[in-house]
C-alpha cells in the first residue's frame, strides 16, 4: 500500500482532476489521436508548431488519472520547447517510467514525480500514451496506439 | 457486514471447495488473494491439475493412431471426455460435441463453414448489442466477404435485450442469429429458449455464445433448442486451450469441413479426399488431448460438488455483492437486468476503472478493468470502460467484503 502513494502523488491527482491545457485548439497545425486499446483511454493532442518550436499545445479526451495527469503535465513542460527538446525529454521520461537501470530523473523537472510508475508495470502505457501521441503528431502521423 | 465467512447456502461448504483450489491460498503483494476475475478465467481445482499431471506422466500418446497400448488409453480418455461434455450439455449424441481451442474458435468455425455456405450477398446475420468481440468480428469478416449485412438487436438501459425489436429485425434475408447466453460485461442472462423459439418460427438457426453461461447456469441444449452452442474450458475450471462447439447433428453433417489435415479424413488421394465422420470432420490435426481430458475432469469436479448448490451459492453472493456495492455513494452498477449471473460491473464518479483496478490489486484483490472485449456495448452505455468483479463457486462473502473495503480505500486515495 505504501507504493500507492508513490504512484498517485498529490500533484498527479490534482492534474487529473483539473488538467491544464485541456481544450481543443483551433488552427492547430499538428494533431494526433492516441488510443490504449486495452483500457479505452483516448486522447487528442493539438499543437501549433512554427520554426521547429512548439508555440502552443493542448489536449482533449478521457482516460485514467495517470494518463490524464501525464498529458496535462507534458503540455506544461513542452510549451515553448523545440521539437528536438521534446523528443529528448520523451526519451528520458520513457527511461524513467520504464525503470531502465541508470535512468536519470534530474532532467525531468516536475515530471520526475512519474518515476513511481516504474513499480507498476501495468501502468507504464498510461503514463506514456500522451507522449506517444505527441511524437506521432510531431512526425506528421495521425494515430498512435500503445499496442 | 455480518457473518462474513458464513456459508450462504445450506449444504454447500465453500471452505471445503476453496481447499480444492491450491492457488487460492497464495498471496499477492503480501496479502491473501481475493480472486474476483472469474469471467476472464477461473482458477483450477486440484482434480484438474492432477488429471493433467497424470495424463502427461502416465498416459501421454497420440490418439486414433497407434496400435500400442498408450495410444489406446489416451484415445479412450479423450472419448470419455467428449461423453462427459455431452452429458453436461445434455446433447443427444457425442458426435455433436466438437473440441476446439475455445469459444472464439467455435464461433469462427460456424462462421467459416455454416456461414460461408448459407450467407450470401444481401443476406443478414443478427447479433445483439451486448456481444463479446468474439461473437461480433467473425460475423463482420463473413459479412464483408459475402456482401451481407450484420444487424444489431438493441438493449435497454438495464442491459436487457429488447425482444420485440429483436424479432422485428428477423426477416427472409436473415440467415443466422448469434447471441450470448450471459453477457460477460453485464451479467445479463438472455432468454435463449424464447429467442430460439422466435428465430425458429422464421426458420432461422441460432448460435449461442455460452462462454459465460456454462459456469453459471445448468445448460440443456436440447431444452434450449439452439442449433450451435460454444464455450471455453478455461472459464469453467478447466485448462486453457480447449473449448467446445455443440452443433445439431443434421447441421454439422451438412456443413463443409473447416481446417484440413490429419484425423479429419477417411481417405486421401491427390484427386479426391473423403472426409471423416462427425465429430472428427471438424477436428483436423492432433488436438489438445490433455486439455480435453482436463475439461472432462473440471466438469466432473463441478458435478461432484453439486452444481445446484454451487450455483445457488453464487447467486446468493451476487445478491449480497449487489446490495453492498449499491450502498457505496458515487458507485453505479452497469448491468442491472432482472435475470443476472456472475458479474458485478461498475463505474465510479471521478475515478477511472483503470485506477480502481490498480488500487484494488495493491490490496490483493483481482478484478478486471477495461472494455471487456465489448467496445460497442461500452459505447451503448456512454462509458469507456468498467471495473468488473466476477464470481465463481469458491468466492465468499468475505471476498465481497474485501472488495467493498478496497473501494473505500480507493475513495481515500482519491479524496
Ligand atoms: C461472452 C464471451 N464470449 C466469448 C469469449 C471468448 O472466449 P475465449 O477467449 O476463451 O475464446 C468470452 C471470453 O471472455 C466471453 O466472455
Amino acid at each position: 500500500m505504501a507504493d500507492l502513494r508513490e504512484l498517485y502523488q498529490e500533484i498527479i491527482l490534482e492534474h487529473s482532476k483539473t488538467p491544464r491545457n485541456f481544450r481543443p485548439m483551433e488552427g492547430a497545425n499538428r494533431q494526433a489521436e492516441g488510443y490504449n486499446p486495452l483500457c479505452g483511454d483516448h486522447y487528442t493532442i493539438f499543437m501549433d508548431v512554427a520554426d521547429e518550436s512548439i508555440r502552443d499545445i493542448s489536449f482533449q479526451g478521457s482516460g485514467c488519472a495517470i494518463s490524464k495527469a501525464s498529458a496535462s503535465m507534458m503540455s506544461q513542460a513542452l510549451k515553448g520547447k523545440t521539437r528536438q527538446q521534446a523528443e529528448e525529454l520523451f526519451e528520458q521520461f520513457h527511461r524513467v517510467v520504464t525503470g531502465e537501470p541508470g535512468s536519470d530523473t534530474s532532467a525531468l523537472g516536475k515530471l520526475e514525480i512519474f518515476a513511481g510508475v516504474a513499480n507498476f508495470p501495468t501502468r507504464i502505457k498510461c503514463a506514456t500514451l500522451a507522449w506517444h501521441t505527441l511524437q506521432a503528431a510531431l512526425r506528421g502521423e495521425q494515430v498512435a496506439s500503445t499496442e | 457486514m455480518s457473518a462474513a465467512t458464513a456459508e450462504v447456502v445450506a449444504g454447500f461448504d465453500v471452505k471445503k471447495v476453496r481447499a480444492d483450489f491450491p492457488i487460492l491460498s497464495r498471496k499477492v503483494h503480501g496479502l491473501p488473494l481475493v480472486y474476483l476475475d472469474n469471467a476472464a478465467t477461473t482458477q483450477k481445482p486440484r482434480a484438474v491439475i492432477d488429471t493433467l499431471t497424470r495424463y502427461y506422466t502416465e498416459e501421454n500418446a497420440n490418439i486414433h493412431r497407434g496400435v500400442h497400448q498408450l495410444s489406446q488409453i489416451a484415445t479412450d480418455a479423450h472419448d470419455a471426455a467428449r461423453r462427459t461434455v455431452q452429458r453436461f450439455l445434455n446433447a443427444a449424441d457425442p458426435a455433436e460435441i466438437i473440441f476446439t481451442r475455445g469459444a472464439t474458435e467455435s464461433i469462427n468455425l460456424v462462421a467459416q463453414t455454416y456461414g460461408r455456405t448459407h450467407v450470401g450477398a444481401g443476406d443478414e446475420v443478427v447479433i445483439t448489442a451486448m456481444e463479446h468481440h468474439s461473437n461480433i468480428v467473425p460475423w463482420q469478416i463473413l459479412c464483408e466477404e459475402k456482401g451481407a449485412r450484420l444487424r444489431i438487436a438493441p438493449i435497454n438501459d438495464a442491459g436487457e435485450l429488447l425482444l420485440d425489436e429483436f424479432e422485428a429485425l428477423l426477416n427472409a434475408k436473415t440467415k443466422l442469429v448469434g447471441v450470448a447466453h450471459i453477457s460477460n460485461a453485464l451479467g445479463t442472462v438472455n432468454p435463449i429458449a424464447r429467442i430460439v423459439e422466435i428465430a425458429h418460427s422464421k426458420g432461422i438457426p441460432v448460435l449461442v455464445d455460452g462462454a459465460q453461461s456454462v459456469p453459471h447456469l445448468p445448460v440443456d441444449v436440447q431444452a434450449l433448442g439452439c442449433d450451435f452452442y460454444a464455450f471455453s474450458g478455461h472459464k469453467i475450471y478447466g485448462p486453457t486451450g480447449i473449448g467446445v462447439l455443440y452443433g445439431k447433428r443434421a447441421l454439422l453433417e451438412a456443413m463443409p469441413p473447416w481446417q484440413g489435415g490429419g484425423d479429419m479424413i477417411r481417405s486421401v488421394t491427390f484427386e479426391k479426399t473423403l472426409y471423416n465422420q462427425l465429430p472428427y470432420k471438424f477436428e483436423a490435426g492432433t488436438p489438445d488431448i490433455a486439455g480435453a481430458i482436463g475439461l472432462g475432469a473440471a466438469l466432473d469436479y463441478l458435478s461432484g460438488i453439486g452444481i445446484e448448490n454451487a450455483l445457488a451459492h453464487e447467486h446468493a453472493l451476487l445478491e449480497y455483492g449487489t446490495k453492498a456495492l449499491e450502498a457505496i455513494p458515487g458507485l453505479r452498477l452497469i448491468g442491472t437486468a432482472k435475470e443476472k449471473a456472475g458479474v458485478l460491473s461498475f463505474v465510479m464518479e471521478n475515478i477511472h476503472p483503470h485506477d480502481i483496478g490498480t488500487i484494488l490489486d495493491q490490496q490483493g484483490i483481482a478484478i478486471r478493468t477495461g472494455h471487456h472485449c465489448a467496445q460497442p456495448l461500452m459505447h451503448r452505455f456512454g462509458i469507456p470502460a468498467t471495473a468488473r468483479a466476477s464470481l465463481a463457486v469458491y468466492n465468499t462473502t468475505a471476498d465481497l467484503d474485501a472488495l467493498v473495503g478496497g473501494i473505500h480505500k480507493l475513495k481515500e486515495v482519491f479524496a
